[in-house]
């Protein structure tokens, strides 16, 4: 559970997780094992189309909620079931100890339920004098423990055999080994015992499907059956979020669901419940059932048409397999009960401001949960729509709020860049590194060294060496995105000449400032706005066939947040769609427009390796078009491992967490090395000054350039 | 290939995956057999495989004390089938119920049941158990043993949506999917079989037609 006051609590925390070698090495092998078990799992299968169903049918069923939770109950109820609707978790809870108080039931079995976890129901039968037991063999470690899950899908993962062996050893009184089998076991056996004497169960529900007015259970172990058979009274409680109005709604759910969650064909156990069921410990012979249906804050969610699509999740837990922060601290840091992408939204809305504040801030916008998501969800989108919220209610913090006002400024900004540059003199090495962090830097920043502002920035380069393209095959604007304009400009350089030799006209529109991205990321959605207002006007998008940039991050931004954030205003959204339509990035463009051959450069014998930036391979699903262009451009393109996994960069977000960015930094650059390659590459300026900047503290002699700079340097 | 065999094998492929052990059988007869052999050469209890050699609390002790000659349940069989296990099962010292599975929570041996449809593409059966008795024996049993008509494997889960529908449409019902032996991973994400259901799920494919 997240219970840090504040930001500098939350990193105190993380640190703790980052300290915790078991965890590491648990939730590393489980994410490189789960993107090959996913993998496998969808093998032949049209994912994207199928995501894309989901996606449709999940948020017919969200508008459509009120009709179908009435035909839900009608049916149910029809078949002997009892219906509750409750409007809070609490609500939901006093629902639930009423059903034991009136049944006489006083032992309670449970099958796994997000939705109990949600409302603290455990605590609140407890407090009614209830005992409760969790079956699903994850959640009894951890109630045993006194602990929230720590993943969705496998709720104890960050427990050792040997922790869960001296956890077993107390509960049976009797000494237990760390054998996993043998654990599992004694599990089996011990809860055996706690179903034959319970008179109540409880389970969560995956599909209430309306048509049947029935409920849909997806488990492995066998629990929710034995939970929904055994004791005389049956509580299913659910979101409302889990209402479909067919049995083929569900059925098309669960072919993502489990292959999804953990690259399964489909889970050991799915089971089908519809209508009052014969029970021989029940007087009559039949099992008393209890439908609780929960809003809490779900319907305020389906109103808002940002969020409403947080609905489609089927809480199949993959954004956290996924996420490259959850990787190193684990889901008691990721997360407040939810965990992962999801969990930082259902935070917020579920359990409040104060729990979400810090979590928001720890996501590194690299997308790949949003990628794998089974409903389609733009999380990062709304994780940092959250962050801007709560900074709207609690007021900016002060770097933030500065940032904002300069790059809200174009002339302000750039002015203070070129100060910067007679400010760095004296820390300024040779090589283009800074030597001594200035003192804003902590020491936690001292994980990779940062370059200098360069000599002449671009954009005054431009002005006087702008080249004469005769007889354009193509006109194109650069965008070049600060990095690339004020501290690498010798990329935009290397660009222009291969544009210019390929019979490119280029046109750099001065007015062109921040693409905006580093204010979004930090919660700033109206400065955000107010620099793409400014971009979108500097550029007169049906001059050019392209607009390229050399900055994966500015061009997936470009692409596809700027028509979004200026939604509001027609005119500009018109503007922003043809800006977004020109907008390329350089691997795609020399590769796939230019064409350019193997014959136009020099063959080299040099090894080179690739780094997949996130806003490339996710942000714009740019995946062949660089590693072609490597083999094209004279070099021998060697495959790293997790290529397409985060640097750490997240721009603004190295600032803030510089302990986890140095962590993916640190796996990202023994992978480069495994390959032994001289050469690394990449496409994102940003992805350069951190992975330039960590191989210089690793004293390493491996050269990081942007591709564009291989291309223009073997040119025949 | 026919498609009934293109069918037939990919149930197959994928029931193997998930660890589900397949054998085609040619009569209902040999299903018994087979029924008979396993338990036959299966010890009690699966002393190992179940646990019963850790120590556990008293009241769980307790529970496992309470089985003691070996059990096959056989609910919802069709009486001369149920006759004939019967017969065979007393022959070889085993009991052999169809109701009463309350007084065996401990756990029974073997569960024997029919499937109604198999699910090529996930290697999957679909059992419709409104009757609590077969429920249970698909629960409890150390062993599932269950019997698969060749001629009810359909590709999936759609194909089977309306014969679902028919019967949810009956209620009170209660319909599983059944793929594989009961699994957990919880523990360091390393698999281990059988943890609240059956150890073993046996598939027995009847050459039906």
């Amino acid at each position: 559970m997240q219970n840090a006051n504040d930001l500098k609590e939350y990193r105190k925390e993380l640190q703790e997780s980052l300290d915790n070698e078991f965890l590491r090495t648990t939730l590393d092998n489980f994410a490189v094992a789960y993107k090959a078990g996913r993998a496998n799992a969808f093998k032949g299968m049209d994912v994207r189309g199928l995501v894309h169903d989901i996606a449709c049918s999940k948020d017919a069923a969200g508008e459509n909620y009120e009709a179908l939770y009435a035909e839900f109950k009608e049916k149910a109820e029809a078949a002997g079931i009892h219906v509750h609707f409750a409007k809070t978790g609490d609500e939901a809870n006093q629902i639930i100890a009423q059903i034991a108080k009136d049944t006489d039931c006083t032992k309670i079995v449970k099958s796994k339920s997000m939705t109990a976890e949600e409302t603290l129901l455990n605590h609140d039968l407890e407090d009614a004098g209830l005992e409760v037991t969790e079956t699903d063999l994850g959640e009894w470690i951890i109630q045993l423990r006194h602990e929230g899950p720590s993943h969705m899908v496998m709720p104890a993962i960050h427990l050792s055999r040997y922790q869960v062996g001296d956890l077993f050893t107390e509960v049976t009184g009797s000494k237990q080994d760390s054998e996993i089998e043998k654990l599992v076991k004694v599990a089996r056996r011990e809860l055996r015992q706690k179903y034959v004497e319970a008179d109540m169960g409880i389970t969560g529900a995956n599909f209430a499907v309306a048509e049947t007015g029935g409920i849909g259970l997806v488990t492995n172990e066998g629990n929710a059956r034995l939970v929904s058979t055994l004791p005389r009274v049956h509580v299913a409680l659910m979101g409302i979020d889990k209402l479909l109005p067919t049995l083929h709604d569900a059925l098309r759910i669960l072919k993502a669901l489990p292959r999804n969650a953990t690259g399964q064909q489909l889970t050991s156990y799915v089971t089908w419940i519809t209508g009052a069921n014969e029970c021989a410990s029940a007087e009559n012979g039949t099992k008393e059932i209890h439908y609780v249906v929960l809003d809490n804050g779900r319907s305020e969610l389906l109103k808002d048409s940002l969020f409403s699509q947080v609905n489609r999740c089927v809480r199949c837990g993959a954004c956290a397999n996924v996420c490259p922060v959850y990787r190193l601290v684990g889901g008691h840091k990721m997360g407040h009960i939810y965990i992962g992408a999801i969990g930082l939204i259902l935070t917020y809305f579920f359990h409040g401001k104060d729990k979400a504040k810090n979590l928001v801030q720890n996501c590194i916008n690299c997308e790949a949960c949003k990628d794998v998501c089974a409903g389609g969800i733009d999380l990062p989108r709304l994780i940092k729509e959250i962050h801007a919220r709560i900074q709207e209610e609690d007021g900016h913090p002060l770097p933030s709020v500065l940032l904002s006002k300069v790059l809200r400024n174009r002339k302000l900004f750039h002015t203070l860049l070129r100060t910067a540059k007679w400010g760095q003199k004296p820390v300024a090495e040779k090589d283009g590194f800074i030597r001594h962090l200035p003192m804003i830097f902590s020491k936690e920043h001292s994980f990779r060294a940062l370059p200098t502002i360069a000599e002449t920035p671009f954009r005054d380069w431009w002005q006087k060496n702008r080249p004469a393209v005769d007889k354009p095959k193509l006109r194109v604007a650069l965008f070049s995105g600060c990095v690339q304009d004020f501290v690498y400009p010798e990329q935009m350089q290397a660009a222009v000449e291969l544009f210019a030799a390929n019979n490119v006209a280029m046109d750099y529109p001065m007015e062109q400032s921040c693409c905006g991205l580093p204010v979004q990321m930090m919660g700033e959605m109206d400065a955000s706005r107010d620099v793409a207002k400014q971009n979108l006007r500097a550029f007169e998008p049906d001059a050019y066939d392209y607009i390229i940039t050399l900055c994966a991050s500015c061009a997936a931004h470009l692409k596809h947040n700027y028509p979004k954030l200026v939604m509001d205003r027609p005119a500009l959204k018109y503007r922003a769609d043809a800006f977004a339509d020109k907008i390329i990035d350089y691997s795609s463009f020399v590769n796939d427009v230019l064409k350019v051959q193997k014959d136009d450069f020099r063959a080299t014998t040099e090894k080179a390796t690739y780094h997949a930036p996130c806003h490339l391979c996710r942000g714009l699903d740019v995946h062949d078009a660089p590693r072609q262009l490597i083999e094209k451009g004279g070099l021998e393109y060697v495959e790293c491992d997790e290529e397409e996994v985060c640097c750490g960069f997240g721009g603004t977000f190295s600032m803030k967490f510089p302990e986890l960015s140095a962590e993916l930094l640190n796996k990202k650059l023994t992978n480069v090395e495994k390959t032994g390659a001289t050469t690394l590459l990449t496409d994102c300026p940003g992805c350069i000054m951190q992975l330039r900047g960590g191989l210089k503290k690793r004293g390493s002699n491996i050269t990081v350039k942007h591709v564009s700079e291989v291309l223009a340097g073997n040119r025949k | 290939m026919s498609s009934k065999e293109t069918l037939y094998q990919k149930f197959v492929e994928k029931a193997e995956l998930v660890s589900a052990l397949v054998t085609t059988i040619e009569s209902e007869e040999a299903a018994i057999d087979y029924v008979i052999n396993l338990c036959d050469t299966k010890e009690a209890c699966q002393l190992l495989v179940s646990g019963c050699e850790a120590d556990l609390s008293e009241n769980a002790e307790a529970l496992c004390d309470a089985k003691q000659t070996k059990v096959i349940a056989a609910p919802g069989l069709k009486q001369d089938l149920y006759k004939s296990l019967s017969t065979k099962a007393k022959k070889s010292g085993f009991d052999c119920i169809d109701s009463g599975m309350r007084n065996h929570l401990a756990g029974i041996d073997i569960g024997f049941t029919i499937a109604e449809y198999g699910i090529a593409d996930t290697g999957t059966l679909m059992l419709d158990c409104p009757s609590e008795e077969l429920r249970l024996a698909t629960m409890v049993s150390e062993y599932h043993v269950c019997v698969l008509p060749k001629s009810k494997i359909r590709a999936n889960t759609y194909a089977i949506e309306k014969m679902m529908l028919t019967r949810m449409n009956k209620t009170p019902d209660y319909l599983a999917f059944i793929t594989g032996a009961s699994r957990t991973a919880d523990i360091e994400r390393v698999l281990a079989l059988g943890v609240h259901g059956p150890l073993e799920l046996h598939i027995l494919i009847l050459e039906d037609q």
